[in-house]
């Protein structure tokens, strides 16, 4: 339970990660699909961001600006920035990845009539 | 001794490859096309026989092509042993030139420019086997060979080439990718080197179990030289045209396989290796194997050419057991038997095609009486005959005397036993074919008493090989010093 | 003149610009793509080179873009290692593109743009994950090379959608799993570029996060190459994707994968972390067993010419892990080896794949009937791309073939020794039988006499490609010798 609690950002980066492998393996429907994948790309997400965080820390802004010698700068006093413009580029690439994804069941749908698998792979034959 | 750097025996063996080219492109016009065949035939013989003197005055002729990888080289040398097997090949490629024109033109085949280029090609992977350097360039040859000689095989593109045609690569590729290869490369990776030498490479380096395993992958591998069970594209092959069937299953693709075997034996394993292991008495037994066992076959076939075939398979096997006997008078007979064999089965072979193009007839059967039809051929079917069972005076006499002295030489009187029984029956497959071709009644002849042999150009060779073998009763030279300095080089005096 | 120094990031601008610009041209006019995207990739070859004549005379260069030091930059490293793989990229990319005109014309004269577009920067993807030296930036070039080949491989139309589909959606899992291995590193280290974790990560060998970080990434790139039983998606996408899509996904898309996982082995995890610390070696030689055997077996029971190579496919990426897993200095050798010779091998197959898809409309091996009458130069270039499959001398398949069985030898592991033979038996197989059936049929008489079949060759455009690619499958052979001294000797780590 102790672990549980300290550690809580990994379990829902976890559960959140399982959750969208299980939509996009086992569900039929394209979309749904789809949506799995959307909700494991935030999993990842969810996961980089919390990595950054850091108790009573505030915003990297470095308030008392460049070149002040005796105002040194204490890490601990800053969020690390560094995850968090990492997802900016992963939030990219993942909306660029669901810009395809429903590209391509758009067209299946145009085509098939159907986002289910099972009715498409029937029509295919 | 002498070692001459010249890139004589690349060329002798790229000559036929290059040759290729302007075959195709005089493809339209057949007597330019097989005015470049014999071009070619006539730069490599005069390259191989100029090489000649050098190998008989005891030296190599040596060049390397291209190191590919440490220890991995593209290279050739022409000795002793190599300079016996590329006379036979370059001179038995001029004759079957001759008779090919001859009986493709006489049955209008089909397809008759990729057949001359073909045959070149499979010419130019012979020498190249001939003079490998190492089992690298071998191997690299080996594998050119089969696949050159598949579209010839397979010349008719019917359903039983096609089938036949599959046997025949099930059996060469599978063989050679499925057992020389490891077997190549396990040698490779316990001596880092696959050159040839006169000692072999292999001794001291590993177990003798592993010895054994090696030896068996090669023999078995190559299964070119017919060892019983990999015998079995012989007879298949044997849908081929007769000309094919003449030089590349009597001559070219089965001494390829004993050559390569006789190779790995003397020059990877080492005769000294071999006799320490006791390792010689097992490869007399399965040589012996299939010497009674193609032999007794062979008497119940009908089919010229596959009769001829399994005489093939025994004779082959010959070959294997002078190597086998590792002393040096067998070794002698079985190289000289790569020569003798060559000549006499090419005349039967011949004589075969001959028959099909004059008569349409391939069956033993249907041959009663054809005697004093095609008298020439048949004559020339006797020596041929003669030559293969050994009988003097034919060139086979003297390879099988070498072989009957090998065997006491080496103590091996079951061994004594095993040949002479085997060329009984040898006697009692061939003979009857000859005797029933003569000697019946008129009423039993199924051919009209008149002479009509087949045309000059199928007739014309079959009787030069004819002579050639008795020829190399009286004179065996240079085969017989070519042997004996090979069999010198790899016995070490 | 441009400055040598400026090469390495000139083999992944031009194509990235160009991609932009040949968008716009086609707007204006489509005629202008082909030439453009030619253009393009020709001068990204020709860096490409320029870096592996560098790398050759003056070893590893760094190259920091927009001049910021790592580890705050992203670095761009060129090694012996990826110098190589460059060069073959950006080959096959051009190769491909040339031999592409006419299939883009008749498949989808529509989108002929698009496709160009698309083309250079799938391309520009593959090239920026071959050179770059940062973690991170690796992940997202991976995701534009997937993406963009999501796209292609759709514009099959009909069953490609689905594959494509399906491969959208196993692909972001494997990327996915790449980027949370990058991130537990990222939290063990604090540093994303490659030299530097490779430093700092000794200390950590022991702890679970590590071997989470090790598991997801290999894990990734697995997927992303189809590595048995990964593999699903590969089969359908490849077959079904149009020729011109395939010409360039097949042999370069899992091929830059084992390079990854060969960069992620050696540049990031460390030899002697994924060979000592991990105890899966012996697994991974045996799943790579599995895949040779089985890639073989599938290939095998395939009626669809196309189909059977992408499960030649699978069984190639078999070669490549396992023998990168034998961890002996001639298995990774021959891996790395593979990489170059089976990209061209591969590319020669599915270019005369597209050669038969242009000229007779499917891909079954019912289509292959009587193409050595109709076009005995192809198959003849066809022949060579198949000898080097089935491992004859001297096709360069046979010398990667020769470093990775005796790797395995070293490495006593005679299960993947075995495989690797069966497969060559194998490939002989399937390839004679397509030799058969070209050769063979349409049935004659019996000598052959069948109606007189007029010689159709591919267009030029498509046949010398297709020839250029056999001669340098003998060429890659015969050198094969300079290019492990030179290059691949180096690439393998020290100390094993």
């Amino acid at each position: 339970m102790e672990m549980l609690l300290a550690k809580y950002n990994y379990w829902i980066y976890v559960t959140l990660m399982m959750i969208g492998i299980y939509a996009m393996i086992a569900k039929c429907n394209l979309m749904k699909k789809i949506i799995g994948m959307s909700i494991f790309q935030t999993a990842i997400i969810v996961f980089y961001v919390s990595i950054g965080a850091k108790k009573g820390a505030t915003i990297p802004i470095i308030a008392h600006g460049h070149g002040v010698a005796h105002e040194a700068v204490r890490v601990a006093d800053y969020v690390n920035p560094l995850p968090h413009v990492l997802m900016l580029t992963a939030i990219v690439v993942g909306v660029g990845t669901l810009g395809v994804a429903l590209a391509i069941a758009m067209s299946i749908h145009e085509k098939y009539g159907s986002l289910e698998e099972d009715e498409i792979l029937e029509r295919q034959e | 001794m002498e070692t001459v750097v010249s890139i004589k025996p690349l060329l002798a063996s790229l000559v036929s490859l290059v040759a290729v080219i302007p075959i195709v492109l005089s493809g339209k016009r057949p007597n330019l096309r097989e005015g470049w065949t014999f071009l070619a035939g006539l730069i490599k013989l005069g390259l191989v026989v100029s090489m000649l003197p050098v190998v008989l005055a005891g030296g190599t002729v040596q060049y390397t092509l291209w190191e590919v990888l440490p220890g991995l080289a593209i290279a050739f040398k022409a000795d002793a042993m190599g300079m016996l097997f590329a006379l036979i090949a370059a001179t038995l490629w001029l004759v079957t030139s001759a008779y090919s024109i001859g009986y493709m033109r006489g049955l209008h085949e089909h397809s008759q420019t990729r057949y001359f280029s073909f045959f070149a090609v499979a010419l130019s992977a012979t020498i190249g086997v001939a003079f490998a350097a190492n089992l690298f360039t071998l191997y690299l040859f080996y594998e050119m060979l089969s696949l050159a000689t598949y579209p010839l095989v397979t010349h008719h593109q019917d359903g039983e080439a096609r089938a036949s045609g599959r046997k025949y690569l099930t059996f060469i590729l599978g063989t050679s990718i499925g057992l020389v290869l490891p077997a190549m490369l396990i040698v490779y990776s316990l001596t880092g080197t696959l050159d040839f030498t006169a000692a072999g490479i292999l001794s001291g380096t590993t177990t003798k179990t592993v010895i054994v395993v090696l030896l068996l992958m090669f023999v078995f591998g190559f299964a070119k030289a017919g060892i019983m069970p990999m015998h079995g594209w012989l007879p298949a092959a044997m849908v081929a045209p007769t000309p094919v069937s003449a030089l590349l299953h009597a001559v070219a693709v089965v001494k390829v396989g004993v050559f390569s075997i006789f190779r790995i034996l003397t020059g990877i394993f080492g005769v000294d290796l071999l006799r320490t292991l006791g390792l010689g008495e097992t490869l007399c037994v399965i040589a012996s194997i299939t010497i009674l066992a193609a032999s007794l076959i062979a008497l119940s076939q009908d089919g010229l050419k596959r009769r001829l075939a399994f005489s093939t398979i025994g004779q082959l096997s010959y070959i294997v057991l002078g190597a086998a006997l590792l002393s040096p008078k067998g070794m002698v007979g079985g190289l000289l038997h790569i020569a003798m064999h060559a000549f006499g089965k090419i005349t039967l072979f011949f004589c075969a095609g001959a028959i099909f193009v004059a008569t349409g007839k391939k069956n033993i059967s249907e041959m009663v009486g054809i005697g004093k039809r095609m008298p020439v051929t048949m004559i020339a079917f006797l020596i041929g005959s003669m030559s293969v069972i050994g009988i003097p005076p034919t060139g086979g006499f003297i390879s099988k005397w070498h072989l009957l002295l090998g065997t006491l030489e080496a103590d091996q009187l079951p061994m004594l036993v095993v040949l002479l029984s085997s060329s009984l029956l040898n006697a009692a497959y061939f003979l009857p074919v000859f005797y029933r071709a003569f000697f019946c009644t008129a009423e039993e002849s199924l051919f009209p008493a008149k002479i009509e042999e087949a045309p000059a150009w199928c007739v014309a060779p079959l009787v030069l090989t004819a002579l050639i073998s008795v020829g190399l009763f009286f004179n065996p030279q240079p085969f017989l010093r070519l042997a004996e300095m090979a069999v010198q080089f790899c016995v070490g005096g | 003149m441009i400055s040598p120094e400026q090469y390495p990031v000139l083999i992944v601008v031009t194509p990235l610009l160009s991609a932009f610009l040949i968008n716009i041209l086609g707007n204006m006019d489509k005629r202008f793509c082909y030439p453009a995207t030619l253009l393009a990739l020709a001068g990204s070859l020709a860096a490409a080179v320029g870096t592996l004549c560098r790398v050759a005379n003056e070893g590893v260069i760094h190259y920091r873009v927009g001049g910021w030091p790592p580890p705050f930059g992203i670095e761009y490293v060129v090694d012996h290692l990826n110098a190589l793989v460059l060069v073959v990229v950006a080959g096959v990319a051009l190769v491909a593109a040339v031999a592409s005109k006419r299939s883009v014309e008749e498949e989808f004269p529509h989108k002929i743009t698009q496709f160009y577009t698309l083309f250079v920067l799938l391309t520009t993807g593959l090239l920026g994950m071959t050179i770059t030296g940062d973690a991170f930036n690796l992940y997202v070039l991976m995701e534009i090379a997937a993406l963009t080949n999501y796209a292609l491989i759709a514009m099959g139309g009909n069953r490609a959608l689905m594959a494509s589909f399906n491969y959208v959606v196993v692909g972001t899992i494997g990327a996915c799993f790449y980027l949370l291995g990058v991130g537990h590193l990222y939290i063990m280290t604090g540093s994303l570029n490659m030299a530097d974790i490779m430093t700092i990560l000794p200390s950590l060998y022991g702890t679970n996060a590590i071997l989470v970080a090790a598991i997801l990434m290999l894990l990734g790139a697995w997927i992303k190459m189809a590595f048995f039983p990964l593999h699903g998606w590969l089969p359908n996408a490849y077959t079904y994707a149009p020729s011109a899509t395939s010409s360039l996904v097949a042999p370069l898309m899992t091929k830059v994968s084992v390079y990854i996982m060969i960069r992620v082995m050696f540049s990031v995890l460390g030899a002697t972390y994924v060979f000592t610390v991990l105890p899966v070696k012996e697994l991974i030689v045996w799943l790579a067993t599995a895949a040779i055997v089985g890639g073989s077996l599938f290939a095998l029971s395939q009626k669809d010419f196309k189909r059977m190579l992408t499960f030649l496919i699978v069984a190639e990426v078999g070669y490549m892990v396992g023998g990168a897993w034998l961890a002996t200095e001639r298995g990774i050798t021959g891996a790395i080896l593979h990489i170059v010779n089976d990209a061209v091998m591969t590319l020669c197959l599915f270019l005369f794949s597209a050669i038969v898809v242009y000229k007779t409309k499917g891909h079954q091996l019912s289509n292959l009937e009587g193409m050595f009458k109709k076009m005995p130069l192809t198959m003849t270039a066809f022949a060579v791309g198949a000898l080097s499959m089935i491992g004859v001398p001297p096709t360069a398949g046979f010398f990667s073939k020769w470093y990775l069985i005796l790797g395995g030898i070293d490495a006593g592991q005679w299960q993947f020794v075995v495989a690797l033979l069966f497969s060559s038996l194998v490939n002989a197989v399937l390839f004679f039988r397509i030799f058969e059936i070209a050769y063979y049929e349409p049935h004659s008489d019996h000598h052959g006499h069948s109606a007189p079949v007029a010689i159709d060759e591919a267009p030029m455009s498509m046949l010398l490609p297709l020839a250029v690619v056999a001669v340098a499958i003998i060429m890659l052979g015969l050198y094969s010798g300079e290019i492990v001294t030179t290059f691949i000797q180096h690439a393998v780590p020290a100390g094993i």
